[in-house]
């Protein structure tokens, strides 16, 4: 269970060599996110996503406000491996994440640094590898492998080291769409089949329609938190935030507007044919309909 | 204006660790196209467009950039360099330069011009991809990252390409700043009627933007064609790991269901157009009988 509470963070910005400001980044976050969940973080660039991502395994410390990870408040110092141990990060760009010089040993950095069990350490890394899809590749080197695979192998170090929590900042994208689904897939699998509780920053909206939550920034500020299907009733929200809707969704609303009688919001393609076949058959039997919209 | 011809290159050849990365590639750029570069991961888009401006020299095959070969001898790379800009993925990453200006201004200077007309070339550039004039003298690591990524293009703009080579432009971007970005890059191209090559895996940035699409699969160039000719071929595409764009996949799968479109859409407008003509005819229909 992860509980922030009025969280401000504020980065130091040199304006001149001697002259400095201090610049808001996170202006006031308050949220709690239960264990086993898997909620998204939607926002634009520069709206704080990040640095939220950052506090969570005490990377960053707040200015001012307090985050308890399971009970235990970040800027205690007794806690800090406590916390890292339960909380466990992907970042963007793979290339600054991946230290070993085959992917075996990458992956294996974390238990090995957790001094376990040679077995253990063997039997974590292959799962994990498999898990990801890269267990053929565990004598290559990293650097060897592809953006798609580096981002997999990073993900396979983080679930080597058996955290309850995993944040994922935007790990998708530099993935091809073949990469992207199987990544998002073991995302979804780690949540719902092991209970790992999933925090996923991305701009991408296609990537959160299931995800039990959606939290949207803006500005350093939470401006809205929501079901995907309460986010996406309202496009025009998205878009004012900079946010892309996926294509289906944007039909949908665009073809309401024109008067079609279709239900909102559309959230995947299957929802999508369903109901523009079921205004087919409507319009075929010539039925009046009340929600023209004209 | 750009002839590929038959390019093969093998990485770390005659060595343990010999990988073919490209087999028999050709393909043409012509003056104003906008052509979109697609490709799982892997397959060699990326090292196909480090041959463009000569970072890669093939093992086999050739490369005309006006006519001329740029593997002969007396070629001069650095010209080729000047004229085919090229932008990497996360460009950003290699803003080095303790103002903004100053990085811009680095390429040009670093390739003949003097410091004042770098620094011209730089604030054009930099008007252009819609910097403010108070971040000139700024350190670029203190931007936001869709900030970064603009002055990193502003880089290469300033050396003003007739090619410009775009790898994943908008990887890690928000929709908003990847929009104009790509509004940008349009204004460039109509501007100084340059041409531009576009690497990305979001095929709807692809059919929204380029004219012309190369397909790339295992180290060789499997389809070119426009992009209603590549994205027609949504089975083909999903078998060798790329999708088609999303509205293309459901109005071939309405089309599938008996929902007389005429053919997939590619963009929004064209699935809402369709649909919308298609649906109001059968109610039409509905009513007379």
């Amino acid at each position: 269970m992860i509980r922030i509470k009025d969280l401000i963070h504020r980065y130091t910005v040199w304006e001149s060599e001697t002259k400095k400001s201090k610049k808001t980044v996170l202006d006031g976050i308050s949220l709690d996110i239960p264990s086993g969940q898997f909620v998204a973080i939607l926002g634009a660039n520069g709206s704080g996503k990040s640095t939220l991502a950052k506090h969570l395994n005490v990377l960053l410390l707040p200015d001012e406000g307090t985050i308890w990870i399971d009970g235990k408040k970040t800027a205690d110092k007794e806690a800090l491996w406590e916390i890292r141990g339960r909380i466990g990060m992907v970042f963007q760009n793979p290339d600054n994440q991946i230290i070993g010089t085959s992917v075996e040993e990458d992956v294996a950095f974390e238990p090995e640094n957790k001094n376990l069990d040679p077995e253990m350490i063997r039997e974590r890394v292959e799962n994990s590898l498999k898990e990801v899809g890269l267990f053929h590749k565990r004598k290559s080197s990293p650097f060897r492998l592809s953006g798609g695979q580096k981002q997999r192998v990073a993900i396979a170090g983080v679930l080597a080291g058996m955290h309850e929590c995993i944040v994922l900042d935007e790990p998708t994208a530099m993935l091809d769409p073949g990469a992207r689904k199987e990544v998002l897939q073991v995302i979804r699998n780690l949540n719902r089949q092991r209970g790992i509780t999933i925090i996923l920053i991305t701009h991408h909206t296609d990537e959160v329609i299931d995800a039990d939550k959606i939290i949207l920034m803006d500005k350093g500020r939470i401006v809205e938190v929501g079901t995907p299907k309460e986010i996406f009733r309202n496009p025009e929200l998205l878009k004012q935030m900079k946010m892309d809707v996926p294509q289906v969704t944007e039909l949908a609303y665009r073809l309401h507007a024109r008067g079609i009688p279709i239900e909102l919001p559309v959230l995947t393609e299957n929802q999508l044919i369903d109901r523009i076949m079921a205004v087919k058959e409507q319009f075929m039997k010539g039925e009046d309909l009340e929600n023209d919209g004209r | 204006m750009m002839v590929v011809k038959n390019l093969s290159f093998t990485y770390g050849k005659g060595t343990a660790h010999e990988c073919r990365v490209l087999e028999d590639v050709s393909f043409e750029i012509n003056e104003g196209e906008f052509i979109g570069l697609i490709g799982s991961s892997g397959s060699g888009k990326t090292t196909l467009i480090k041959h463009l401006n000569g970072l890669l020299k093939a093992d086999s095959g050739d490369i005309l950039f006006q006519g001329r070969s740029i593997y002969d001898k007396n070629y001069v790379l650095s010209n080729l360099r000047k004229e085919v800009g090229l932008v990497f993925q996360y460009p950003e990453q290699q803003l080095f330069k303790s103002t903004v200006l100053g990085d811009v201004a680095f390429g040009p200077q670093n390739l003949g011009m003097s410091k004042e007309e770098a620094e011209k070339a730089a604030k054009d550039s930099l008007k252009l991809v819609g910097m403010d004039e108070s971040d000139y003298y700024v350190s670029p690591l203190e931007l936001s990252g869709g900030q970064k990524r603009c002055v990193a293009i502003a880089g290469v703009l300033a050396m003003n390409p007739k090619i410009l080579v775009m790898d994943e432009p908008a990887a890690g971007l928000d929709p908003g700043t990847r929009d104009m970005i790509y509004r940008l890059v349009n204004k460039i191209k109509r501007e100084r009627n340059i041409s531009i090559m576009l690497v990305s895996h979001h095929m709807e940035d692809v059919a929204e933007y380029a004219d012309k699409v190369l397909v790339m699969y295992k180290n060789k160039l499997v389809r070119t064609g426009t992009v209603r000719e590549i994205f027609s071929q949504t089975e083909y595409l999903k078998s060798i790991g790329i999708g088609v764009p999303q509205i293309t996949s459901v109005t071939e799968r309405l089309i599938k269901a008996g929902l007389d479109l005429g053919h997939p859409a590619v963009t929004v407008d064209e699935a809402e157009e369709l649909i919308c003509r298609e649906l109001n005819r059968l109610k039409g229909k509905g009513k007379d009988e």
